[in-house]
């Protein structure tokens, strides 16, 4: 520990801090624009300029080690002066238009400026200008004359986002930030440089010119779109959403943001919203109250019940609904007789259920999980799925942590890889049977249940094996696509062996903002909430290959949301009344549904995600719910009512979180990834032809980012294409970009064909949430490329 | 894009850096690729160095192609413009220009009918002001295509050298 003074200020800070670290640790303000906590030192913006005592001129305090004893002003004649000269600089080729400026009012230059510089400017002279640049649909860079190099957006996209998209070309007063000629700037999470950017050369473009930061409150809330809950202040004006920024929380999202978390709430207004509540009546949709359509409902349900039974009904509901809506539903239709409820859509293996022994997972909180020394993520497009846990893996990757992959395509991390494995979907089971056998080999004396004998340990899994077992803290995560895969439930079980064996901590990096929310809630066929016992009831799978006489579809495009679309599809067309609780009237849902109830997006009611991590976060409602749209657990209470069913007397949603996490219960005991024991099959299912990798494109996740027009010009939003391994295309006598018929079952789909030499042969990448790919079966089923017209 | 010459060049200059740095070695890559593209290319646009090369030289190196850029147009000899067969870059800093360097510009600009920064429109020279080559002694000197130091240029020694060019 070294001793320091600040401004008199005695204190004492660990070895390597600098001086503005230590100042800002006691609450002294040091000026500053290029200094970022999270970034690496530039001192390159000079602002940061402080008197050291015996040192001969101004020190930058970002780049200036604290040494024992050393004495700092921040406000002695001398340090003024560096800053007010500094500012001066600053300011000769910056226009001084703040009043046109979108960064006017939470601009730190305009801040700085008056607490530091000089009321009125002495240059005359010309000043410089700067020809805006294109950085895509997120962010604008078209007032690049703004830009005082302070070089945060460079460092981010290099440090933080892994691969510098952005660089500072030329020299002296020449120099200019862009991104590389003719490219844009796609990097998952890019939006941060908009907040990093200490002036109003880069601004967010759905958000420009709408708004000033003083006329916007800020509300707390919690991203429902990956199951990370990253925290975000949601800024709202007259009842509208009109941005979301990032709410510092350094155990879940530090003081970042995906672009799918920061640009998604560009769709909560969408032409798409669901209004007003809306009845089919001969195939013609009709505008209708609250009143007729929740009458509607009972009737239908009551109806169909009396006819077939009430196993007839099942109830998909979605994970992007909250911990309260998710409770209620389960309740309303066990109470109602109904055990066919589930949140699984997109799985495809249930085997797992009778085995599993409470909710699924993380298996750690985030922090342990990058501070793992050695991670094995197993069928993860890690970038897409969670794309800040993808960002901190790298800055863990960065400190020694050994980063181990089990996919279907060597996907480009931006970081470091130690050992990959890369075989088509139908081939993991045995690979990670024999990163287990690998295991046993190395920890003499430990035996496993499982029948690893007649499996060939490849030079791979023997390094992934001696990566977990070498590493002093170790984690195995399955990813979303291992959640999709068709052998979850073995890749789970082999997951847990090896962990058991090398005591390294398993479990899921979950789908949605509250997938662990709704297994908690017991929206799931065999379990209730917490776990509790109740009747066996058909899982996801099960009530779209049987189809069911009514669906309950409460926050889901089962057209986009499901495992095998087509079949889904069939269902729901099949069925005599979809009934849709759904805060949008999508293409889809109103082909299908026969009744539409407009529900409120997580903007606009009360709730509860549970992230993956098993953190329970609630959160209000920043903006009263639009049109007609009512929160859906109000809805469902009022169904519940009307359906004669006792015990749906709420008022407020925190009853409803009381009853169903049992107040005061902690909710990590519900929390387990343990399986009881399964057999697993090793053997490798010989397929002649190719298998469908169906992934969730980043954008096509959850109803409300399809709907956000920024992000749909994301070059990641672009129209799927069925992604070959080069020799592939080869066997099928195609050219890349080639129109392609793929077929799957009894359905096709004619769209391009691209090379991918990333990926495993015999597979087909080929997204799924897509409205071209609607028509298309299961996502890792068996498909067929034709050559097209 | 570049020969298999320069591209062993290349590999060359990396070998010379420990093997995750190949980011150490653009500097030498690009004076290579922009060496080939003087010798090879027939029209000035062919002798300077695009955003393609560019590209190019970072993918081959494996770093971003933004951060060669960065390099390519923060250095001058990188030339980012089209540039005659012959770039003569004349030195009219201070030392130079106490002993003609001034007047060797202006009489290579009469002789050439170009102004500063321009080409002729056969395409054959470029002429350029440079910054101080650490010659002052030679005074007045100039530089040509990058590597060749020319002293002492009188009026009669470029009117030799510009001989031996044609």
């Amino acid at each position: 520990m070294l001793e320091i003074e600040i401004d008199g200020k005695k204190l004492t800070v660990p070895q390597g801090s600098t001086v503005i670290e230590a100042a800002h640790s006691i609450g002294t303000y040091i000026p500053h624009f290029c200094y970022h906590k999270k970034l690496s030192i530039a001192a390159n913006c000079r602002m940061c300029l402080v008197e050291v005592e015996k040192a001969p001129k101004p020190l930058p305090a970002c780049a200036t080690p604290v040494t024992d004893g050393m004495k700092v002003h921040t406000n002695s004649d001398m340090a003024r002066n560096a800053q007010k000269g500094v500012m001066e600089f600053l300011l000769i080729n910056h226009p001084l238009d703040c009043p046109i400026c979108d960064q006017g009012g939470e601009c730190q230059l305009q801040d700085l400026a008056v607490g530091y510089g000089n009321s009125a400017s002495r240059y005359q002279e010309e000043k410089r200008v700067v020809v805006g640049k294109d950085m895509g649909p997120l962010i604008s860079a078209a007032e690049m004359t703004r830009c005082i190099h302070c070089t945060r957006c460079v460092r981010f996209t290099e440090e933080i986002g892994g691969f510098q998209e952005i660089g500072m070309a030329n020299r002296g007063e020449f120099s200019e930030i862009l991104p590389f000629l003719g490219k844009t700037v796609n990097s998952e999470i890019s939006g941060n440089v908009i907040d990093l950017c200490p002036v109003g050369a880069l601004t967010s473009k759905p958000f420009r010119y709408s708004a000033r930061p003083w006329e916007l409150s800020r509300r707390k809330s919690v991203s429902p779109h990956d199951g990370l809950g990253s925290n975000l202040i949601v800024q709202v004006r007259t009842g509208q959403v009109m941005r979301v920024l990032p709410l510092e929380n350094e155990a879940i999202n530090e003081c970042w943001l995906s672009d799918r978390d920061r640009f998604s709430y560009e769709g909560l207004n969408s032409e798409e919203r669901l209004r007003v509540p809306m009845i089919k009546h001969g195939g013609v949709w009709h505008e209708t109250d609250w009143q007729t359509a929740l009458e509607y409902v009972v009737k239908g349900l009551n109806g169909v019940s009396a006819d077939h039974g009430k196993d007839a009904i099942g109830v998909l509901a979605s994970p992007y609904s909250t911990l309260e809506e998710l409770y209620l539903v389960q309740k309303l239709a066990r109470a109602f007789g109904v055990n066919n409820i589930d949140h699984r859509l997109r799985r495809s293996d249930f085997r797992g259920d009778e085995a599993q022994q409470g909710v699924q997972w993380l298996g750690s909180t985030i922090l342990e999980l990058v501070s793992a020394k050695s991670v094995l993520l197993v069928g993860s497009t890690q970038r897409k799925e969670q794309p800040l846990l993808a960002a901190r893996l790298r800055q863990a990757v960065k400190k020694g942590t050994e980063l181990n992959v089990l996919h279907y395509a060597a996907d480009e991390l931006l970081t470091r890889v130690n050992a990959g494995i890369v075989l088509p979907p139908q081939a993991w089971v045995a690979a990670l049977g024999g990163v287990l056998k690998a295991v046993l080999g190395l920890k003499e004396g430990s035996t496993t249940t499982l029948d690893v004998s007649a499996i060939d340990v490849s030079e791979d899994a023997a390094r992934i094996a001696a990566s977990l077992v070498n590493a002093e803290s170790a984690a195995i995560v399955l990813g979303n696509v291992a959640q999709h895969h068709p052998d979850f439930s073995q890749l789970l079980m082999l997951a847990q062996e090896i962990g058991r064996l090398t005591g390294a901590r398993f479990g899921l990096t979950t789908e949605a903002g509250n997938s662990v929310g709704a297994e908690l809630a017991g929206a799931l066929p065999k379990r209730g909430p917490l776990g509790t016992t109740v009747t066996a009831g058909l899982n996801a799978r099960e009530m779209l290959a049987s189809p069911r006489k009514a669906y309950v579809l409460l926050n889901t495009e089962v057209e986009f949301d499901s495992y095998d679309s087509q079949q889904a599809v069939a269902a729901m067309k099949a069925a005599e009344t979809v009934i849709a609780l759904s805060a949008y009237k999508g293409q889809g849902l109103l082909d299908y549904a026969d009744v539409l109830l407009p529900i409120a997006p997580f903007t606009e009611t009360a709730g509860t995600f549970v992230s993956m991590e098993g953190r329970v976060q609630s959160f209000n409602g920043v903006v009263r719910p639009l049109g007609e749209a009512r929160p859906a657990w109000k809805v469902l209470r009022v169904l519940g009512n009307m359906l004669g069913l006792s015990g749906f007397a709420y008022d407020s949603v925190e009853e409803i979180r009381g009853e169903c996490l049992k107040a005061g219960t902690d909710v990590s005991a519900n929390l387990s990834n343990t399986l009881s024991s399964m057999p697993v099959d090793f053997s490798v299912a010989a397929t002649a032809g190719l298998i469908r990798a169906g992934e969730v494109p980043m954008y096509h996740a959850d109803a409300i980012c399809r709907r956000s027009p920024p992000l749909q010009l994301t070059a990641e939003a672009a129209a799927p294409r069925a992604y070959v391994h080069g020799s592939v295309l080869q066997q099928l006598g195609l050219e890349e970009g080639a129109a392609v018929v793929a077929v799957q079952g009894d359905s096709q789909v004619t769209l391009p064909v691209a090379v991918d030499n990333r990926l495993a042969a015999g597979v087909v990448r080929l997204a799924c949430a897509h409205p071209t790919t609607v028509a298309l079966g299961g996502l890792f089923d068996r498909i067929e490329l034709k050559r097209g017209a | 894009m570049l020969t298999a010459e320069s591209l062993a060049l290349i590999d060359r200059e990396v070998a010379k850096y420990p093997a995750d740095q190949a980011r150490s070695a653009v500097m030498s890559a690009l004076r290579i690729a922009l060496e080939e593209r003087r010798q090879t290319g027939t029209v000035p646009e062919e002798r300077c160095l695009t955003t393609e090369v560019i590209e190019f030289v970072a993918n081959y190196l494996g770093i971003p192609p933004v951060a060669a850029y960065e390099v390519a147009t923060f250095y001058n000899m990188y030339d980012m413009k089209p540039v005659g067969k012959y770039k003569i870059t004349v030195c009219t800093n201070l030392p130079c220009a106490l002993r003609g360097g001034v007047d060797t510009a202006n009489y290579i600009s009469r002789k050439l009918g170009i102004g500063l920064g321009e080409t002729t429109p056969d395409g054959k020279f470029t002429l350029l002001e440079g910054e101080c080559m650490g010659a002052c002694g030679d005074a007045p000197v100039l530089l040509l295509n990058n590597h060749s130091m020319c002293s002492f240029m009188t009026p009669e020694a470029i009117d030799k050298k510009l001989a031996e060019l044609e």
